[in-house]
């Protein structure tokens, strides 16, 4: 128990009058002792109080007895970074500062995460741009440097990587982001739920739609007070596992792409099409758009479909197992895989990873566990670790969570309890503050809703998982050939949109 | 008649990646495109502009004329199974083997030339894994000779027949794989580059040639399918026979096609190796190649 914060459960609302707002002292040690003992920062949140005072929540969860430690402070001018002691606050640090203006001390790496622009600029409020701060340098005989993107050769999202390399090796890799910020939060501010509000959440990282949206609905619902029958529960797991199953399988192909080897990419890349059109057939959408909605599901299955879905699953799960079998089989794939862009399980709890990437170092962390909701607190869902941390650990835990997530799809598409009314939804309650947690594909994703007075949206967090673990990535590929690193990101595959906002 | 051999090398070369690339897709469970579209890519690049950057001192200009004007020059030397090489004389291996070298130093020198840190990082490659490709391939050359007797390119490959295969089988067996090897790694396929990926941090030969376009991205892919042509029709033409029956050029031509598929195979089969992992690749291929040297030395 941590001394000033306040203890809730999962999708617990509280109101914000009822978390003492703490000086900013005492709110550091509280935070420290927090971190200290091995809690994870899941949030940081700017609020925006009626009065016009800045302060900040913080959300700490432990894992082991299912609480979430919310502490809440007023927003200093001078922020003391914990970041050098605690790495995993790093990036909640720098997106904070640039969120309220004040400035960071002792920030090993200060510069702003996204760099928010003002509207119709490419530049925030300051005149920074991304890219205009100092990068790290290195300087001497081989040290070059390389800088890749905003604008990369495949069809993927704008980020820039600036390399120091001796040689071939990378001795360091700066990650700026930021182009794909698309001002979501503030768009949010002041609102009340509605039809697009959700389509927002839909969209905030494409591959990730049901995640989002679930995690939307779920804290809709939480602070409404609506209770979701059980066959819609059942369909939105569904849908979340189908989503984790078709990245995942695009993933391995990915991976296999990257090495240069030929045949589990042409079926991995059909397959993740295969897995889309099966999502398709809940709600005639291929990422899930319009299956969760606040108080419910937006379709209901019917006998039919269900038997089609069913054999659908089992055809491309055996073409799936044939696939990736074949890698795990090609020693040449295995000598690329293992060995390469290796973290350890402290490393892992240190920088705050999440998601397939932390359970490859053997850090159990999985909220369908930690925190269940719905159908996963009636049926538990086995959480698959690995203790390599290397790119053939994040390879091996996606198979072992496809294998899981397929019977569990199967299980639940054939055991499917009775349709009951769905509760519409209405308006949020004044003043309270809750926090959603879903186990998306990529890890955890964390939103943090706050009302306001008349039931508006006061403040909304979202945090994707990939704000956890792209300082991971640049980890990883310390010390690796600078050929390696395509290798190592396609392990992480982390969104671009979903950490830009 | 001798010119046969350089127009054929000439008009045939681009439908020796054709056969790689649609052995590759029919092992891939796709359709892959028409064979002949290495030669409407030549066409659609021919027509377009060129792009030039305004940093560059000029090299980058002069970089695929000189490379494909060395290309070129080789299809004079490289005897094409039972049909000599238009040009043949004491030592033109080593010539051949230059002008190559000639036209991989310009690529990399018009590399350098853009500026780009990517274009540097694949020229620097480049450079390592040929000075380690080129003792393999001179060690080959050397077996050859030692086994013939002579030592013009003609003459070694024409000379080869069914009596070196029942006396020198072994040796003639590690030439082929060391020039198999060096091969791969001089044309840049799996497992020591991947012709295909669009990833330039992992590309070695693709990314020197980034900054190319229109009719200079021709010459370029020309002068790939040129090099890949060439440095097969010698490792066919080591298993055809000469003579002027007719039978032995259809021979020749299929063993090209095969060779093709053989590369599709390999590139269908497994990974690329780690970069640090290629030059053990490259001093295996000059360990066989100075292991057939030697046992024509003590036979």
């Amino acid at each position: 128990m941590i001394e000033g914060a306040v203890t809730v459960r999962h999708k617990e609302s509280v109101s914000l009058q009822d978390i003492p707002c703490l000086p900013f002292h005492t709110f550091q040690a509280a935070l420290s002792t927090g971190l200290a003992a091995g809690l994870f920062l899941a949030a940081l949140p700017k609020l925006y109080g009626r009065t016009g005072k800045k302060e900040v929540l913080a959300v700490l969860r432990h894992d082991q007895r299912r609480r979430l430690y919310l502490l809440r402070t007023e927003m200093p001018q001078q922020w003391r970074s914990l970041a050098k002691e605690f790495p995993q606050v790093a990036s909640f640090e720098r997106e904070l500062a640039e969120e309220s203006g004040c400035t960071l001390q002792g920030h090993p790496q200060p510069s702003p995460l996204r760099y928010l622009p003002q509207t119709g600029t490419a530049t925030d409020d300051v005149g920074r741009y991304i890219g205009s701060h100092d990068f790290l340098r290195a300087e001497g005989e081989e040290m070059h440097e390389v800088a890749v993107g905003p604008v990369h050769a495949g069809i993927i999202e704008p980020g820039h990587f600036r390399f120091l390399c001796y040689g071939e090796m990378v001795f360091h890799l700066e990650i700026s982001l930021g182009f794909q910020h698309r001002g979501i939060e503030a768009a949010l501010r002041g609102r009340v739920p509605d039809r697009r509000m959700l389509m927002l959440m839909e969209t905030l990282s494409g591959d990730t739609t049901i995640g989002h949206s679930l995690a939307h609905c779920q804290a809709l619902e939480a602070l409404a007070g609506i209770t979701v029958p059980d066959r819609a529960m059942d369909i939105r797991a569904i849908a979340l596992e189908l989503e984790r199953i078709a990245n995942h399988v695009g993933d391995l192909g990915a991976m296999a792409m990257d090495v240069g080897y030929a045949p589990t990419a042409s079926f991995c890349g059909r397959l993740r099409g295969a897995f889309l059109n099966i999502t398709a057939m809940l709600c005639g959408n291929r990422y899930g758009r319009g299956i969760v909605l606040p108080g419910g599901v937006g379709h209901d299955l019917d006998d039919e479909r269900i038997g089609t879905m069913v054999d659908q699953i089992k055809t491309h799960f055996a073409d799936v197992t044939e696939a990736a079998t074949l890698l795990w089989n090609t020693p040449s794939v295995m000598a690329r895989f293992e060995e390469t862009g290796t973290l350890t399980r402290k490393q892992a709890k240190d920088l705050g990873l999440v998601g397939p990437a932390a359970r490859a170092c053997g850090k159990e962390m999985d909220n369908r566990v930690d925190f269940p909701t719905g159908s996963y607190r009636r049926h538990r869902l086995p959480v698959s670790v690995w203790f390599t941390g290397d790119v053939y650990g994040r390879a091996l835990v996606r198979w072992l969570e496809i294998k899981r997530s397929v019977a569990f799809v199967l299980a639940r598409l054939q055991d499917l309890p009775t349709w009951e009314e769905q509760t519409p939804f209405c308006r949020l309650p004044a003043d309270q503050c809750i926090v959603s947690l879903v186990e998306g594909w990529r890890g955890s994703i964390c939103h943090v809703v706050v009302t306001g007075n008349d039931g508006e949206i006061g403040a909304y967090k979202v945090v994707d998982p990939s704000v956890h673990n792209w300082p991971g990535l640049a980890l990883a590929v310390r010390g690796e050939g600078i050929m390696d690193f395509p290798i190592c990101n396609k392990s992480f595959n982390l969104s671009y949109c979903g950490h830009d906002l | 008649m001798s010119l046969t051999a350089v127009i054929l090398s000439l008009l045939l070369s681009p439908l020796l990646l054709s056969v790689i690339n649609r052995s590759k897709a029919l092992l891939a469970g796709r359709r892959g495109a028409p064979m002949l579209q290495p030669y409407f890519d030549l066409v659609r690049l021919l027509k377009k502009g060129v792009v030039y950057s305004n940093v560059s001192a000029g090299l980058v200009q002069l970089a695929p004329v000189c490379n494909l004007a060395a290309l070129m020059l080789c299809t004079l030397l490289v005897p094409l199974g039972p049909l000599p090489a238009l040009i043949h004389f004491q030592g033109d291996f080593i010539l051949l083997a230059y002008l190559m070298g000639l036209g991989r130093f310009v690529t990399m020198l018009g590399a350098l030339d853009t500026g780009s840190s990517f274009e540097g990082m694949g020229a620097s490659r480049e450079a390592f894994f040929a000075a380690l490709a080129e003792p393999a391939f001179f060690l080959a050359m050397a077996g050859l000779a030692k086994m013939t007797g002579s030592q013009s390119l003609t003459g070694m490959l024409q000379t080869i027949s069914m009596d070196h295969w029942q006396h020198n089988a072994p040796s003639l067996l590690l030439i082929l794989v060391a020039l198999f090897l060096v091969f791969l790694a001089e044309n840049a396929r799996i497992p020591v580059d991947d012709p295909t990926t669009h990833l330039e941090l992992t590309m070695i030969h693709e990314v020197m040639i980034l900054d190319h376009s229109g009719p200079d991205l021709a010459m370029i892919e020309y002068g790939v399918a040129l090099k890949i042509w060439l440095m097969a029709a010698i490792a066919a033409s080591i298993l055809v026979p000469s003579g002027t029956n007719p039978l032995w050029l259809a021979l020749f031509l299929v063993l090209m096609a095969v060779i093709g598929v053989l590369v599709g195979l390999v590139e269908s089969s497994m990974a690329r190796l780690r970069l640090i992992r290629v030059p053990q690749l490259l001093i295996g291929a000059g360990v066989f190649a100075g292991l057939a040297l030697f046992l024509e030395f003590v036979q």
